[in-house]
Parts: C-alpha cells; structure tokens; sequence
C-alpha cells in the first residue's frame, strides 16, 4: 500500500488518510460576494501537477498539509499547517455599512 | 455459411477497406473545431453534419480514436436517475441507443438486457422509490421490486438475510442495457468521415487562443488551427483544456478501477449494481464479467492500479456473487473521471464565445454519448442551448442550482 509520511505519526498507510483539498485562501464571508463565495466553494484548480493539500489522519484527527504530484502520483513532502498558517485570522461579521 | 465465409475471405472484397480515411494537413479555417476524439467529440461531428449540414469541421485527437475514457468505461447504458431534468436528458440518450447500429451501419453490439440496483438500507429504499416514481413520471419503464421478484431476476444473488449487508428491495430498470463501447465512438467517427469530417489523430492541442473574449485559434504540435466555433469534449482532461482558455471548472479528477475475469458460460443476464456495497457487474456478451467500482480516494491524473482498490471491490462483489471467488481476473484498468459536485455534467456556454463545454462526465458518460452529441450540435448550429441542456449549464454554481445525482450514481463514490 501507499505510505503517507504523517509530519505527526511517521509513514503510515494511506487508507488511513482523508484528503480534504487543495489549500486556498477563504475569503471573508461577511464581504463576499455571492458569485465570488461560489467560485471558492465550487472551483477547483484541478491541477495536474504538483498541488499543496490539506490531509488528516484520521485516527488522531490530525491536519497537516502535504505537497504530491498529482500525474506520477507522488508524495514530494508533508509538513504541519503551522509552516504556513503562522498567524491566527480573524474573520469580520458582515458589514452593515456595505 | 463456411462455405459464403471462406469464400469472402479469398474474394476481392476481403479484407475491407479502412473505416477511416487518413489524416489530412490542416485546412486554414473550420467552422467547427471539436477537441477530443472519443465518443462525444465524435458523435457531436456527426450530428452536425447530419442534422445541421454543418461539415467543414475538424476533430482532434492527441492519442488514437477512442482510445480515452471512451475505451475505459463499463458501457453501462441506463436512465435510471431521480431528477427528472437527468431523467429526460438520459431518457433520449437511451433512445437513441435503441436504434444506433441501424442508423450508423456499424454493430455496436446493443443488448437491452435491464439493469437492477439493490438496496442494503432503508434510506437507499426510499431514494428507490422516488426514482421509480420520477422515471415512470417522465416515461421510462422502472420499477421497485421485493426479494422474491429479485430471485427472479437473477436467481443466483446472494439472497442470504445473514450477509454483511443484506439485500432489501431492489430497482428494476428493464431500459437498461450495455454495448460495444469502442464500436459507437467507431460507428461515429465512420459516418462522420463520410459526411467529410476530418479526424485529426495524433495532434494532441497545445495552447487556446482568446481575442476580445471569443475563441480565435487552436494551437496544436501540428500547427495552429482557426475555428468558428470550438468545443472540448475531453473528459479525464477537462480541466487542463478549459484553463488553456483561462475557464476555470468545478471539476476535480479521479481515477476509476475496473476489471474484467475470464469468460465463463452466460449466467448473468441483467446488469446488476449496488451503491451500498460500491460495485457494479455484468456479464459481457464474451462472457467476462465486468466488475467497476467507486472511483479512488483521493485526486490524480494517474491510471495506475492500486491493490487495496481491487482488494474491496472483489470483496464486495463476492458477497453479491460467492461463487465467483474462483474466477481469475484477466485484465484491469482504470479511466480518469471529472466529478462535479452534484455529479452531472456541465454542458453548453462557457465564458469564453463560441467554445463550448461538454466536461464534467465523471462516471456517467458513455450512456450520454449519442444525446450529448446531437444536442451539442445542435447547441453549436443554432449557437443557443436546447431546453434539456440548461440544467447542465456551467452557471448552475453561480446560482446554486445544482442538478444532484450522487445517489443515483451506479457506484456512490
């Protein structure tokens, strides 16, 4: 079977992994608009070639993101969302004044 | 008859000519410029040509004929769906169908031999019921059907009330049918040819030009192409044209497994499918057994095999049929399926003008390929989308208009 390196757990299988898409940037819901809102949650890159995801292990429910090549089916690195997400966002309530 | 056959084949007739004429240079410009060889971009050439005259019109290909998603599906040829939007639009498909070796002069070898789902849980019943209500809504012939009716249908299900999942009710769907996958992308492509359409193999596209928000030009390793109109019809690669003009899709790809055994003695007439257990198997007029499943975890642009995939199909497909587990496997494969989020397929305007979208076929586009072509076509010749495609527009997202078919997929994925 396929081997995932989980940044927590070590190699482990693959089946044990759930794959939860590709990183993209949420926009804030309070100051989207509809169609825009819509493009984020059903638009895909679909990219062949090298993607940067989001996976949990299911066991320990732990997310980390790993970087795979999605033609030759690859793992090229895995690495704890903490890498990229360093700060912590807060998002807005809608804006009445808008 | 050996005698006719023998002499056929010494006779001057034999062997026939090709099906195909050879591949042409490119002319400047085309009307139609249809991406994609398989059966849709196939089928689509011909019924411009034949319902709308339209035949200065190119297909290009970048492998062989057929030899995509069109070669790797499991022909399963059904209506059985739970909107009616699905209903009507597969409904006509299967029509079509019905009468395509006659038309085409080519044997797709079409057995309407009925197609039976079954249910292992009650919320799986009740989705049967609105779906046998919905198809005899729009006229197709379906039916709910107990545990006595399925042993009649086919007596060798595992009917065991012990099993892991037992069978509950099953939906009978006598429309349903199977055929020669490769012989009606051929048939097409055949006629088409006649009609003077030519079909570029080998040139695989490389870049889409847009001028001012129109389609202005094909770029291929062959050179550049100019077309009035352009239509992708490449599933497995929907995504990666359509960016070529800048349109991104809600479609995110996956392989599918399937696999067929040795041939045995015909036993298994209807096809028979079940979304619990994630498998679906027929008996091919070879006598292989056709096993597909869902499609694979997680995203990929890769066929590769993967041994747990198979390992739970056979699993599965044993509970349904124990006497198999003897069988030995002679061939797998797997295609590349565009899901959508709702499981239909896009088709009609993109943002771009005059290119057309027929993507988002995920795991159900064989049985669309006669309709999907003629209302394309028609879509293109009257450069306005026919009633039975708009709920498959693109816009559909933007409007949260969604078509959802995931229960009614052969195999939830």
């Amino acid at each position: 079977m396929k081997v995932m390196p989980c940044p927590l757990n070590g190699p482990r299988n693959i089946s044990e992994f759930a794959c939860g898409g590709e990183v993209a940037e949420m926009p804030e819901p309070g100051r989207t608009g509809d169609e825009d809102w819509a493009d984020f949650i059903w638009m895909s890159n679909n990219t062949a070639g090298v993607v940067r995801e989001w996976w949990c292990h299911v066991p320990t429910n732990y997310w980390f993101i790993a970087e795979r090549n999605t033609v030759s089916d690859e793992i090229l690195k895995t690495y704890p969302a903490d890498e990229v997400f360093t700060a912590r966002r807060e998002f807005q309530g809608r804006d009445e004044g808008s | 008859m050996p005698w006719g056959l023998l002499k056929y084949g010494l006779g001057r007739r034999y062997p026939a000519g090709p099906d195909f004429p050879a591949r042409p240079e490119f002319k400047p410009r085309y009307d139609v410029v249809i991406i994609g060889g398989g059966g849709h971009g196939l089928a689509t050439a011909y019924y411009l040509a034949r319902d709308w005259g339209i035949t200065n019109v190119c297909v290009l290909e970048k492998g062989y004929l057929a030899g995509g998603n069109t070669a790797r599906n499991t022909a399963v040829i059904r209506s059985n769906y739970i909107t009616p939007e699905s209903v009507r639009f597969y409904k006509e498909s299967v029509d079509l169908f019905n009468d395509l070796s006659g038309e085409l002069g080519y044997n797709i070898l079409y057995s309407q031999r009925g197609q039976l789902t079954l249910a292992h849980s009650d919320a799986t019943v009740r989705t049967f019921r609105m779906r046998a209500e919905v198809g005899k809504l729009v006229g197709t012939r379906i039916e709910m059907v107990d545990r006595r009716q399925i042993r009649e249908i086919v007596p060798c299900l595992n009917m065991d009330e012990n099993a892991r999942q037992p069978i509950l009710a099953g939906l009978w769907h006598r429309d349903g049918a199977t055929g020669r996958h490769d012989a009606v992308a051929w048939g097409y492509a055949a006629r088409a040819a006649e009609y003077g359409v030519e079909l570029h193999q080998r040139t695989e596209v490389t870049g889409l030009e847009v001028e001012r928000g129109r389609i202005a030009a094909v770029e291929t390793n062959r050179g550049r192409v100019r077309g009035g109109h352009v239509i992708q019809a490449v599933a497995g690669m929907s995504s990666v044209v359509a960016a070529m003009a800048g349109i991104r899709l809600p479609i995110r790809s996956y392989p599918l497994q399937a696999m067929v055994t040795q041939p045995v003695k015909p036993f298994l007439d209807p096809l028979v499918s079940s979304s619990g257990l994630h498998t679906y198997v027929s008996q091919s007029s070879r006598g292989e057994l056709v096993i597909g499943g869902g499609s694979d975890p997680y995203e990929l642009y890769s066929t590769r095999a993967t041994l747990e995939l198979k390992e739970s199909l056979i699993a599965h497909t044993l509970e349904l049929f124990p006497f198999l587990a003897n069988l030995r496997l002679m061939r797998q494969w797997a295609g590349i399926t565009d899901m959508t989020p709702d499981y239909s397929p896009i088709m009609g305007e993109s943002p771009v003008r005059n290119y057309w979208l027929d993507a988002g076929w995920g795991t159900w586009g064989f049985k669309a390929t006669p309709v999907s072509g003629k209302r394309m076509a028609e879509t293109i010749a009257r450069e306005q989308v026919p009633e039975i495609l708009r709920p498959f527009r693109l816009d559909r997202f933007k409007t949260f208009d969604l078509a959802n078919e995931m229960g009614a997929t052969a195999a939830s994925h």
